[in-house]
């Protein structure tokens, strides 16, 4: 019989007004990896933080066990003194500084008030080693990629000794090979008898790695899974998050393809920097309406780029190629022409690139085709209101008015807004990038639904996504890109996610 | 095809829609209620001397060259930038009028245009450093204002040029004319109920919109009374400056501005590209807004306005002065902040830079009339901004 090290019992959490966490229960073993899983809002990362003292005690109800002591938490400091550490969804590096500096801020190794520079070298190439990460200490945190930050991440929460190790989301902005590399040290870790709580939307993740799950619903402990003993798959964990069975994750949706609406030949883009580097080489597609193509790729193949350097030349510098738009070519020298062109992107950046979080609903919808609600160059706002309204119940964003900031709302009705934006511009084609990214199971669904009435109106979809089933179940097409070379197309018929993956690890010197 | 709205937009409880009214407003109501209590507050310590019609006379007289920079800041601090440079753009631009007119006996009506068209490309060069070479406006208004305050000095050899044909001077210190003899300015009274019978007819077409389009409206009551309170409050203003000499000539452009720039900010599309740019510059740059142009036209526009805070003020003085227009660049930004306007971006209105600016200048007339020093006055003005802010940014919090 294991020891438990962490229990958390009747746990009660009120914001004024919402009972975000109603006598919730978590028994986490020694040396197991638990998986918290729930939709978004469920009470997740409230629960992480009274368990991590940001929410200090006394602010909930409810007792925190650790090691079969009772823990009253004042803040973060206590916690990770006894070796609790939270790495969050939004990574917590100062990214102007090296690799070093970030492991060991707050915490310096200092020699009588002076920072000992050789000590922290040598302790943060053991803690890198430990991780997997073969950069140098004083590289830049800026300069390495993501799926490396989050390894500088976890590296800096060895450093606490630590007992515990909760991930917020840790591979929502990582692609495959970064998740795989991760999840694998986090099972190493576990061999070495770290426990860890683990959150996140990627239940293929949570099924591999971990030991037990725990689901939470509406602020309320539904059940624990034991994943060796019951019968635990994904659509089981989908049952106890959503309180029903989703039968099938992806709405049905028969294919009614007509011509050609869009046409890319020859299209080379540089890098608005580095003038000399080529990000994208001689791509050629096309889209026809009503059809929802894919683009598969993993991070840093160019998908963004090629979708923002078609948009208006929102990316990229030295831009060569042809657009074709029903037979005919365009040139769209700017965002606004592209969007008059019957273009739109929704970007895989809700918060940084999509919406104005401190701007109300309806000045979101419709800052992109704020013609459509002007007359004599004066703005109706009735008509705004009654246009941000209808796209409310249709897209059944979920607030209590429209005149709530966008800043205030969770992840998956901030990608209606987007949405309700970009199809209030009356596009043709709409470029999708990531649409279901950081977005609970049950948005996901409705946000798929969306996108089938928009082919079903004629409209024809690009869409980009990291999570090859999501592209499986949605796309009529799926290219392929590599490097900044599109390394192949497959069919809906044809394709799975092996043939992908080949095509998707297709390098220059190899092909 | 016009969508069938059942349910209404502003939330289903209805009960709860004056509670959220009053949040939704309450910054602007509480800067109207600071200016209120600063008003009476003074009204107090100076035995009454505040509100004389004397005195608001010379109130509006003193301040309309800040309150002019004061909406063109308010613009340049939406789009998330500052402008250091308005105080010394005014005074060159005042000296350049001065040489046109004085010197070379210019028309004043062509000086002016002259002047304003110098404004804009001042603006303009500025405006291309911070929207095209993308370097921070801090930066190229801190060289602007110590470039121009060192042409000003140039071009008039360090002396003052005086006096201006009266026909300019009237512009800041002359009034409306009259149509009656007597004592009381009977035009400025009929302009006050000229303006009482628009504000009303417009209020009233806005409601009726909103009720036909089904939307929550205030309740009648509130709406009534509020209504009210604003025709009471004009015509008791407009009544105390006939008593005086009526309404002053700067009082009408000053409004003027105010009215376009709340129209242009409020109901145009460039006015929310304005403030979509300061909100979040890359998500705007996406949704089609040339953020680039827009941003370089604010300035273009601050260059134009600082151009007639400058022909004002040297009008006002009736001299072009090597020191005009010294530190009004902070008095219009400190009205911006104290008016809600957040110095991160895309937040601010043009009635609350208006107001802030109110308050600054009631406390600066006040304060004098009490027969403080420039000392204190300073010191007093400062703790105010900060607590202007910091209140504003407690409630904010607290909202959150």
């Amino acid at each position: 019989m294991t020891n438990i090290i962490l229990e958390m019992r009747n746990i009660t959490k009120e914001f004024p007004g919402v009972k975000a966490l109603e006598n919730v229960n978590l028994k986490v073993k020694e040396g197991e990896i638990h998986a918290l899983c729930g939709e978004n809002g469920a009470g997740k990362s409230t629960l992480m933080k009274v368990l991590s003292g940001v929410y200090p005690h006394g602010e909930y109800t409810g007792d925190i066990l650790f090691q079969n002591e009772v823990c009253t938490f004042k803040d973060i400091k206590q916690s990770e003194d006894l070796g609790i550490v939270i790495i969050h969804q939004e990574l917590a590096l100062v990214p102007e500084l090296t690799i070093a500096e970030n492991l060991f801020l707050g915490n310096e190794i200092v020699n009588k008030g002076v920072i000992d520079w050789n000590e922290t070298i040598i302790r943060t190439k053991a803690l890198l080693q430990k991780v997997g990460l073969s950069e140098s200490p004083n590289a830049k945190v800026s300069d390495i990629g993501v799926g490396k930050q989050q390894l500088v991440e976890i590296a800096k929460a060895l450093s606490k000794d630590v007992k515990l190790l909760i991930l917020d989301e840790p591979t929502a902005s990582l692609n495959e090979d970064d998740s795989e590399n991760l999840l694998n040290l986090l099972l190493e870790f576990k061999k070495q008898g770290m426990s860890a709580i683990i959150i996140s939307h990627k239940l293929n993740e949570i099924e591999k790695v971990s030991d037990s799950i725990t689901i939470l619903r509406d602020g309320k402990t539904i059940e624990t899974l034991d994943v060796m003993h019951d019968q635990v798959d994904e659509n089981r964990i989908i049952k106890g998050m959503v309180g029903r069975d989703l039968t099938n994750r992806y709405p049905e949706r028969i294919p009614k393809i007509g011509d050609v609406v869009l046409e890319v030949r020859d299209w080379n883009v540089y890098h608005p920097k580095h003038l000399e580097r080529k990000v994208l080489d001689n791509i050629n597609f096309t889209i026809r309406k009503g059809e929802i193509v894919g683009i598969a790729g993993l991070m840093g193949a160019g998908r963004t780029e090629l979708a923002m350097s078609l948009f208006g030349k929102a990316y990229g510098k030295n831009i060569t190629g042809k657009i074709i738009k029903n037979g005919k070519e365009v040139q769209f020298k700017d965002v606004a022409t592209a969007i008059q062109n019957g273009l739109a992107y929704v970007s895989e950046d809700r918060k940084g690139n999509g919406l104005i979080l401190m701007e109300d609903i309806k000045q979101n919808i419709t800052l992109a085709t704020l013609n459509r609600i002007t007359k004599n160059a004066v703005l109706d706002k009735n008509k705004e209101i009654m246009v941000a309204e209808e796209y409310r119940q249709k897209f059944r964003i979920k607030t209590p008015s429209i005149f709530q900031k966008a800043g205030n709302l969770s992840g998956g009705n901030q990608q209606k807004i987007v949405l309700s934006k970009w199809v209030f511009s009356e596009p043709d084609i709409l470029i999708l990038d990531e649409p279901t990214r950081g977005i609970d199971v049950g948005s996901k669904y409705e946000i798929y639904s969306i996108i089938n009435d928009l082919v079903n109106e004629g409209k024809s979809i690009l869409m980009i996504s990291s999570e090859l089933p999501e592209l499986l179940g949605m796309c009529d097409r799926i290219y392929v890109m590599s490097e900044g070379r599109i390394t192949g197309e497959v069919l809906r018929q044809e394709a799975n996610q092996e043939k992908l993956m080949k095509y998707m690890t297709k390098s220059k010197v190899r092909g | 095809m016009q969508p069938q709205i059942k349910t209404n937009p502003t939330g289903s409880q209805k009960n709860s829609s004056i509670k959220s009214l009053f949040q939704v407003n309450f910054r602007q109501y509480s800067m109207i209620i600071a200016l209120v209590f600063i008003m009476v507050l003074f009204q107090i310590i100076t035995d009454g001397l505040l509100l004389k019609p004397l005195n608001i006379t010379n109130l509006i007289l003193q301040n309309s060259y800040i309150l002019v920079l004061a909406v063109g800041m308010l613009l340049v601090i939406v789009t998330g930038h500052i402008d250091l440079s308005v105080g010394s753009i005014a005074a060159f631009v005042g000296a350049i009028s001065a040489i046109m007119m004085v010197n070379y006996e210019m028309s004043p009506f062509l000086a002016i245009i002259i002047s304003l068209v110098l404004g804009a490309v001042i603006g303009a060069w500025q405006g291309f450093w911070i929207a095209y070479v993308r370097i921070p406006a801090f930066i190229v208004t801190l060289a602007g204002m110590l470039l121009f305050r060192g042409l000003t000095m140039i071009v008039l050899e360090g002396k003052s040029i005086a006096p201006f044909p009266e026909s300019f001077q009237k512009i800041s210190s002359g009034f409306i004319p009259d149509i009656s003899g007597g004592s009381l300015h009977l035009l400025t009274i009929l302009i006050g109920i000229a303006l009482s019978i628009i504000i009303i007819f417009l209020q009233l077409k806005n409601r009726r919109n909103q009720l036909k389009h089904r939307f929550d409206v205030q309740p009648l009551g509130l709406f009534i009374l509020k209504l009210v309170g604003m025709i009471l409050i004009l015509n008791i203003f407009t009544f105390v400056l006939a008593t005086y000499e009526g309404i002053p000539n700067i009082l009408i452009v000053l409004g003027i501005l105010i009215v376009i720039y709340t129209f242009v900010t409020n109901k145009t599309k460039a006015g929310r590209h304005i403030y979509a740019i300061g909100g979040n510059e890359k998500a705007a740059l996406l949704s089609g807004i040339k953020t680039k142009k827009m941003t370089f036209m604010v300035f273009v526009n601050m260059g134009v306005l600082s151009a007639l805070s400058g022909l004002l003020f040297a009008a006002r003085l009736n001299a072009a002065t090597p020191k005009a227009g010294n530190l009004f660049e902070l008095d219009a930004i400190a009205a911006c902040f104290i008016g809600g306007a957040s110095a991160y971006g895309g937040i601010g209105t043009i009635p609350g830079a208006i107001i802030g600016g109110l308050v600054m200048g009631i406390m600066n007339n006040g304060m004098s009339l009490m027969g403080l020093g420039i000392d204190w006055q300073q010191g007093i003005k400062g703790l105010v901004l900060l607590a202007a802010v910091a209140f504003d940014i407690y409630n904010k919090n607290k909202a959150q």
